[in-house]
């Protein structure tokens, strides 16, 4: 084994790692703003890696520039989700929330299954196989891409909320529902353009994915576990601990993968969350 | 004397919520505890109910030591006590919830069931027995939230506010009501209250805390002609 | 009461003599739906009774399964045997897991989370476990089906009926008897208010920790079940968040907390879904995931409408 594979497989983890960070990022968002646990995430991940190759395949294009009308899309049903579907449950117990989302969950991954069958799809652009090369090192260019569009993403999601009134407002909502509602913000319509913001992440982030990586139906909750898996390790509230989560799992996954055995690689992720549940549940970069 | 507090503290992140508060309540009496809001007097409560510990002093019931115990260890050991907001089982009916309250000493289903029946008929709750605790209003979720206390057979029972929010009339049946169980079975009271009309009442000592210190301990009378506690809380112009 | 008592005594007599009117193809859909109504009912006691949502349940079911399965097919040790190690093995490890989630202050979503780990970790864990099959499965003789080998957990679809209904009725009757007892009293003041059942007197993380591990054994019992009844486990199946998620659904939709909710769920959606298969394969569709989708729409419609479960509603409209 040598160095140079070692290094390669960290770099190309690290990279995947922050397009798993943007799609995690997407869930911080919702769940810290709304509190809602969303377990669709996943599969609305998986819907969107579906869209990119349904566009490209029809449409040829890139799915780069897909990105944008599929998260305008997204935005939208993230939207009315919230706003037609689950804002009517706040006030109810939590389970009621949790199983509300875990049946929307089981009704997209099995349309997906419905409509486009168990077998593997993917999308395979003309530079899919380059790579750029520093010294002994190979960076895939899709995956670099992919990476840089995550960390745009995620910088224009953090300025949004650092500058922006509405920013501010959401994060007023987060902080403190009662007090936000006392103010005069109408927290309803905030929680549901969170969702919606929420949903933006996970679009782009499926459309880059799956140049990485190929998308079949049941990865919509295998991503939803690594999504909160993530959210949880790196801290809830946290839009850095996201991305750093994200990171920590890819690397882990992609030496998982490396040194044990590649069918492993998610138990060290799960473990992890068991770890981390029980002996830093704020996660690495969140607060109580 | 049934509890002895000596020298209690208790800090939270830097902030003396009680500095040094030594008190006591006698067998058979009716202790009352008033002071101003934020005077530290639900942390006191917390703190013999074992909710938390206290950082120093020490904490005797009957004699032994319970500073550091569980909630449910007090309980078991003869302290009862309700909440200043009332945390009734909604989703059980009131006599259900008595029950809870009575399985701690009672074997049986049966034994608990009548213990809880004749304590809601002594509170006035007798005929809302079978109805769910989440219908109630008020007044009925306090006496309901005494009557699951006093189901637990205690020697000691902690009344957190429990008049508050009451009208008048509630507030003399609720009084008569403590006067007859201590009169009749010997129960010790310690009892946390603003609304003075109660206190007066029932209260043949009164302590006052203000900035988690005790400022002022003795019979009503006393107390409440005492300079330090009518400038720090009931006002000169004080008519008790 | 006594309204109910009468609908409760037609019903199990219909049940028991259901084989006599239905075909083998009947029997295994009932036997079906038993099953389930079993392992919803052994879920529901520490969602009901403790309140604590555990969504890695198939966590239990596979490694009861696993651990009579695999004494049976390394030891020819029939599963009464097993049955005991399984029952303990799993209420041990429910106790592991109780004990770091409550000793650590873990509830609602991240106690959920914290099952499906776990359970995701054993299922990973079993597919690198070759002494018990790995990936490929373990695989049970499946021995001369027409006497009855009650030693051995080996006959006609007839005795695993009447075991699967002999399970759930003793499950209801245990959760019935509980109910009413002080175990009863307790784990619902602490699913409704755990701080003032504290201050009763109640040692709340003890009380939790045995609804956990009774569900945990219970739910054990149907990975037993399972594996002698299916006579092969694979760690995909077995542990998959799936199963999870479909052991949830009949107590969910009939009604958390209550003692029919289960059953009655497990009704509902076994007898509308293969309804609706019938009627699509009738129509010649062969419909991949439409059966997941129609358990998806049920329980979204449940939540939104009946939130309480069907169990409540109907009771009250038959006065029961």
């Amino acid at each position: 084994m040598s160095f140079d594979l070692v290094v390669n497989v960290l770099i190309a983890g690290l990279l995947t790692g922050l397009v798993y960070g943007l799609m995690a990022l997407g869930l911080s968002v919702i769940f810290g703003v709304v509190r809602v646990v969303n377990f669709a995430h996943g599969e609305l991940m998986t819907v969107a890696m579906y869209a990119a190759t349904v566009l490209f395949a029809t449409l040829k294009l890139d799915p780069f520039i897909v990105a944008l009308p599929v998260a305008a899309a997204f935005f939208v049903f993230g939207y009315l989700l919230q706003a037609g579907l689950i804002n009517p449950f706040i006030t109810r117990p939590e389970h009621s929330q949790f199983m509300l989302l875990v049946a929307v969950a089981i009704i997209l991954v099995n349309a997906l299954l419905m409509i486009f069958g168990p077998d593997a799809r993917n999308v395979q652009v003309d530079y899919q196989l380059d790579s750029f090369e520093i010294g002994k090192i190979l960076v895939d260019k899709a995956r670099l891409y992919a990476a840089g569009a995550a960390l745009l993403t995620a910088t224009g999601l953090f300025l949004f909320f650092r500058y922006s009134l509405t920013g501010k407002a959401i994060r007023a909502c987060a902080d403190n529902y009662l007090g936000a509602k006392v103010v005069g913000l109408n927290v309803k319509k905030y929680y549901a353009l969170t969702f919606g913001l929420g949903s933006i992440c996970v679009a782009i982030a499926g459309c880059v994915m799956v140049l990485l990586v190929d998308v079949t139906p049941p990865l919509g909750p295998y991503y939803t576990l690594l999504a909160f898996v993530i959210v949880i390790v790196g801290g809830l509230g946290s839009m850095g601990g996201a991305l750093l989560g994200g990171v920590l799992i890819g690397v882990s996954e992609a030496l998982a993968g490396l040194f044990i055995a590649p069918s492993a690689k998610s138990m060290f992720s799960f473990g992890l969350l068991i770890v981390v549940l029980l002996l830093r549940p704020q996660g690495l970069l969140g607060k109580r | 004397m049934i509890l002895e507090a000596t020298r209690i503290s208790k800090s939270f992140r830097g902030l003396k919520a009680v500095n040094e508060a030594s008190f006591s309540v006698e067998e058979g009496a009716i202790v009352g505890l008033i002071g101003p809001n934020g005077a530290g007097k639900t942390t006191i409560f917390n703190m013999v109910a074992g909710v938390f510990a206290p950082d120093t002093g020490s904490i005797l019931f009957q004699q032994k030591p319970i500073h550091g115990l569980r909630a449910d260890q007090i309980c078991a050991a003869g302290i009862g006590r309700t909440f200043q907001i009332v945390k009734p089982f909604a989703g059980l009916s009131v006599l259900d919830n008595v029950m809870v309250g009575a399985f701690l000493r009672e074997k049986t289903s049966s034994g608990a069931r009548s213990l809880s029946a004749s304590i809601l008929e002594k509170l006035g709750l007798g005929p809302k027995r079978d109805l769910p605790a989440s219908s109630l209003t008020l007044p009925d979720r306090k006496r309901l939230e005494v009557a699951r206390a006093l189901a637990t057979r205690p020697r000691l029972l902690l009344l957190d506010e429990v008049m508050a929010g009451l009208r008048p009339t509630e507030c003399d049946q609720l009084v008569a009501v403590f006067r007859e169980i201590n009169r009749a079975e010997g129960l010790s009271i310690l009892l946390i209250e603003h609304v003075m009309r109660a206190v007066m009442a029932l209260a043949g000592q009164i302590v006052v805390l203000h900035h988690g210190e005790v400022i002022a301990r003795g019979s009503p009378e006393h107390v409440v002609r005492d300079p330090a506690v009518l400038e720090c809380y009931l006002g000169e112009e004080t008519e008790v | 009461m006594t309204r109910a008592s009468a609908a409760l005594a037609v019903v199990a007599a219909l049940l028991i003599a259901l084989p006599a009117f239905v075909g083998n193809y009947g029997l295994s859909v009932a036997t079906l739906i038993l099953y389930f109504a079993y392992t919803g009912q052994a879920w529901n006691v520490m969602m009901g009774f403790a309140g604590q949502l555990s969504l890695g349940h198939a966590l239990y079911v596979g490694v009861g399964g696993y651990v009579a399965g695999g004494i049976f097919y390394h030891w020819g040790i029939g599963p009464w045997a097993g049955l005991w190690v399984a029952m303990a093995l799993c209420a041990l490890l429910g106790v592991v897991i109780g004990f770091l989630a409550f000793r650590f202050g873990i509830s609602g979503v991240y106690f959920a989370l914290l099952t499906i780990a776990f359970a995701e970790f054993t299922r990973i864990g079993f597919d690198h476990l070759d002494w018990l099959g790995g990936p490929g499965g373990l695989f049970l003789k499946v021995a001369q089906r027409d006497t009855w080998d009650v030693f051995n957990f080996r006959g006609p679809p007839l005795m695993y009926y009447y075991t699967i209904l002999f399970l759930t009725a003793a499950a209801l009757a245990l959760c019935a008897w509980l109910l009413k007892s002080k175990a009863g009293y307790y784990w619902q003041a602490i699913r409704e208010n755990e701080e003032a059942a504290q201050a009763l007197g109640i040692n709340t993380f003890r009380w939790k920790m045995v609804a956990v591990a009774l569900s945990a054994a219970m739910t054990s019992v149907s990975g037993v079940f399972y594996a002698f009844y299916y006579n092969n486990l694979f760690p995909e199946q077995v542990f998959n968040i799936g199963r999870s998620i479909e052991i949830i659904l009949g107590p969910v939709i009939g009604g958390v907390g209550t003692l029919f909710g289960p059953i009655l769920g497990a009704v509902v959606l076994t007898v509308l879904s293969d309804g609706l298969t019938e009627i699509l394969a009738a129509l010649g569709w062969e419909v991949p995931g439409i059966k997941q989708i129609f358990y998806g729409v049920v329980l979204l419609a449940v939540i939104m409408f009946l939130p309480n479960g069907i169990w409540p509603a109907l009771a009250k409209r038959l006065r029961l």
